[in-house]
């Protein structure tokens, strides 16, 4: 530990719902407690905007955070661990460390995207991205959308455009009727959110919710003009001035894995405490599996109680968390991707966005390092974030192992945990 | 309303609302974000900061990501595309 | 024994061993090549790619002017993704003492036909603006180049495979010896002779050989294009690379064909895992911030380590190795793996066929090892 660096019991990285729930049940025991979150302002994903303040859950969590004596550090990417029991973060004009005695990993998820020749055109992006865009000031009034891809994520944000004005004029799930309606009578279990899916439903009158659909190519002259839609019907061109496709969500792992902490089937293993593979090592929310906000709260508590010494109080969630699992697996195998979304990637299709790599170019190779290798795929700023959930899904490649930086840092913050002195020009030893 | 900010985008200059970040801001002035190696223009792809479709160079510094950044008032936004 | 028997088995689908495939077959000898799942997947997959001529012996030198003469001569030939570019490098001169070294280099290359030219202070900031202010100056060789070595080793490899040379990917090789390889699980490959050409673990497959890791760390940054022109490389490089003991660290900056920046250099021993050592990459970064401060605001996406094979008179191996006579050495590069790759097969393969080299064989026969000498500057 270096006295120049930032001291806490415990640690929470991602201020979204999961961090949230953390640190502030964290906090409850008198523990020193801090997040360190990447975004300007704390809320992750979800929780983004106005819904801070819209949603009523948002606003109950966030205020216990402002009554709590937790230390917010927004607009800090944490992007190593140099030696056990400390982080190195990167903020907008400079560099911290910190030290922690439990370290709790709230990294959430990002969208799985698929390529499809057009994607890349400009207005073709997430389906939470362009909520998120619009949230942070894009005018989408008068807009034509189209959502597509799958996973819940699609009908929240095809509501949210439409409240603000979007003309929403398809919703593509690629998901079956037959799956989609196993799913809604799996629901019957978790009374709430039949309430939310009813609500979803009155909102989104008038939108066409297409299943078994999905994007086959996207138009324009260097921005989007139309898509063209697969579905049980001929192909349907759709002029619209936005594509917001998302194939469902990857768990963020890379700081876990870097960290040492088990995976398993592509999700940080965790006890029905929180606890990873890693000892003073939790995990919260999407990154032990794909469930939601109610089970990325929960989750945030189980793991802020045990952290902050409350084991007993942790406990009693379990019973909770077990059936919130139970809805994040019926969510996972609802929303699975089928078969043919394989043939959406043409040859000529980039799959790396950040290298411009085509699918042509990647299938001669065995694996994903041999592709890398030679293609310079996953080689880019987004170390395979976005090629590397396509490339899965594509070809069956699994990811390599996490190396330090776990994201693009400025140079000068590489230089921590020197000892030796800066030292002049013209002595190298 | 609330009072807007004026930011330049490649020397043009646009008015947005206060929280508006670089990226959104951008994308209202109709500029790309950035060229790919192959000459595409692009624009935001994940608005998280995970995919770098949205780096532009913002006040002198290149490679930003503009979606994780919020406009304030006079800022100077430069892209390659 | 496997029916199919090979003239030669090239153990090792790296720079080395995939420019001696080449060689062989182009000489009509069939060859076979064997590695794990990845060509190029070791000191190939992490070093810089710098093509460079060095002075630090009669011997590198002659090693390494050989082999870049052999690079420029296939140039043409090389595929876009090789991405060779011939931008030259800079010794940079931090102080007068080394800018006196400067002088003695060129006269030394000037003597021996490798173009080399002295950069004032002034020429230096025009050539380099983003080099520090108050450097002394520096030597420009302009024949020296970079490409990129993966997709290198894979072109080489294409050549040998155009000429008959077959590339078999598996399981690990664990044991060569008496003409044939075995593999991790039982299988074996004949031939009449077999070329370890393993770098970093060629001492694991031929015990006795003086071949030791030594690890190094790199960064690659962001697209800058037109941040620096030149390899650049400090004259205290030499001193880094000359030690064989301590941990060191040393300014050498690349640009790649796109605009990215590829900053290095260390070197440690006995460090064996394959993980990013913070300490060293500090130092090196330090390092680099002190010749370059501008690389400090830079956007660095990766970083990486890998091993190179080292020699304790900082010379390769390349001929007939003395305890078995079906085993040929083409390994222990050290940093010059890619620059020698095409030298080493030459010689290697003009000892297979007892023909005649155009350069001494003998600084680099295995044979010497039992009289090793350390090489003057």
């Amino acid at each position: 530990m270096r006295s120049s660096n930032s001291q806490f019991d415990v640690i929470v990285v991602g201020g979204g719902p999961a961090g949230i729930a953390s640190a502030v049940s964290a906090a409850q025991s008198g523990k020193r407690v801090a997040i360190a979150d990447d975004n300007p302002a704390l809320g992750g994903q979800i929780w983004r905007g106005e819904t801070v303040h819209s949603d009523p859950a948002a606003r109950a969590w966030i205020s216990k955070l402002r009554e709590s004596a937790v230390l917010l550090f927004p607009g800090t990417r944490v992007f190593d661990q140099p030696v056990p029991g400390t982080l190195n973060a990167e903020t907008l004009d400079g560099r911290v460390a910190f030290d922690y005695g439990k370290l709790i990993l709230a990294t959430g998820a990002r969208e799985r995207f698929l390529p499809f020749p057009g994607w890349t055109l400009q207005n073709v992006m997430g389906a939470g991205a362009l909520q998120a865009l619009v949230k942070a000031g894009l005018p989408i009034q008068g807009k034509r959308v189209v959502v597509a891809g799958t996973g819940p994520l699609l009908l929240a944000v095809a509501s949210y455009l439409k409240k603000h004005g979007a003309i929403v004029v398809a919703v593509c799930e690629q998901a079956s009727r037959a799956s989609l309606a196993a799913f809604a009578l799996g629901l019957f279990a978790h009374p709430g959110k039949i309430a939310q899916a009813w609500e979803l439903r009155g909102e989104l009158a008038g939108v066409d919710l297409l299943t078994s659909a999905w994007p086959l190519t996207a138009a324009g002259n260097q921005i989007l003009e139309s898509v063209v839609i697969s579905s049980k019907r001929t192909p349907k061109r759709i002029a619209c001035d936005y594509l917001a496709c998302g194939f469902h969500l990857v768990p963020n792992t890379e700081l876990a894995s870097l960290v040492g902490c088990r995976l398993e089937g592509g999700f940080v293993q965790v006890d029905d405490l929180q606890n990873t593979s890693v000892p003073n090592v939790f995990c919260a929310g999407e990154p032990t599996g794909i469930g939601g906000v109610d089970l990325a709260l929960l989750e945030g508590q189980i793991a802020g109680l045990a952290a902050g010494g409350h084991r007993a109080a942790a406990e009693n969630l379990r019973k909770q968390r077990a059936k919130l699992r139970s809805f994040a697996r019926s969510l996972e195998k609802t929303f699975q991707l089928r078969p043919e979304l394989k043939r959406l990637t043409t040859p000529e299709t980039i799959v790396c966005r950040c290298e411009d790599v085509t699918l042509s170019k990647l299938r001669p190779h065995g694996s994903w390092r041999a592709a890398k290798l030679q293609s310079r795929c996953g080689m880019g700023p987004c170390q395979g974030r976005i090629c590397g959930p396509a490339t899965q899904f594509l070809l069956g490649w699994a990811a390599e192992s996490v190396r330090p930086p776990v994201l693009p840092v400025k140079l000068r913050n590489l230089t921590y945990e020197s000892d030796q002195p800066k030292g002049e020009l013209a002595s190298v030893m | 309303m609330p009072e807007q900010i004026a930011v330049t985008v490649n020397g043009a200059t646009v008015a947005v609302a206060p929280g508006t970040s670089v990226a959104a801001a951008m994308m209202i002035a109709g500029a790309s974000c950035r060229s790919s190696v192959s000459g595409e223009l692009r624009g935001p792809l994940c608005g998280m900061g995970v995919c770098f479709e949205c780096r532009a160079e913002i006040d002198g510094v290149a490679h930003s990501r503009s979606c994780q950044i919020v406009c304030v008032s006079g800022m100077n936004i430069k892209t390659d595309a | 024994m496997n029916a199919a028997t090979y003239d030669v088995v090239v153990v090792g689908a790296g720079i080395v061993g995939a420019a001696c495939a080449m060689e062989c077959a182009r000489h009509n000898l069939r060859v076979a090549v064997a590695d794990v799942s990845t060509i190029g997947g070791g000191a190939t997959a992490a070093g810089m790619g710098h093509i460079v001529v060095m002075d630090d012996s009669d011997s590198q030198f002659a090693l390494t002017r050989y082999s870049q003469q052999l690079w420029r001569e296939l140039q043409s030939e090389l595929p876009d993704d090789v991405e060779y570019v011939e931008c030259g490098t800079i010794w940079v001169a931090a102080d007068d003492e080394e800018f006196e070294a400067v002088h003695r280099k060129q006269a030394w290359y000037t003597e021996r036909g490798v173009p080399a030219q002295v950069l004032s202070s002034g020429d230096l900031e025009k050539v380099e603006p983003n080099l520090r202010k108050g450097l002394s100056g520096g030597l420009l060789v302009p024949q020296d180049g970079v490409l990129y070595p993966p997709c290198a080793a894979r072109f080489l490899l294409e050549k040998a495979q155009e000429r008959g040379a077959t590339v078999q990917l598996g399981p690990p090789v664990v044991e060569i010896g008496n003409g044939r390889i075995r593999r991790a699980d039982g299988s074996e490959v004949c031939g009449g002779v077999i070329v370890n050409a393993a770098g970093a673990w060629s001492g694991e497959l031929t015990p006795g050989i003086k071949v030791k890791k030594r690890k190094g760390h790199l960064v690659i940054t962001d697209r800058y294009p037109g941040f620096v022109h030149h390899q650049l490389v400090e004259l205290g490089y030499l001193k880094s690379a000359h030690s064989v003991t301590a941990d060191s660290v040393a300014f050498n900056v690349q640009p790649r064909r796109t605009g990215q920046l590829l900053i290095g250099s260390s070197r440690q021993y006995g460090a064996e895992h394959t993980e990013v050592d913070h300490g060293i990459l500090a130092r090196m970064l330090e390092r680099a911030q002190l010749y370059m401060p501008a690389l400090a605001e830079t956007s660095a996406i990766r970083v990486w380590t890998g091993f190179r094979a080292a020699t304790p008179d900082k010379l390769p191996f390349i001929g007939p190795w003395t305890e078995d006579s079906t085993i040929f050495l083409a390994t222990g590069h050290e940093g010059l793996g890619i620059t020698t790759s095409l030298a080493t097969a030459r010689l290697l393969t003009e000892q297979l066929l007892g023909t005649t080299s155009a350069i001494a064989r003998e600084p680099y026969l295995p044979s010497r090892a039992g009289s090793m000498e350390h090489a003057h500057a």
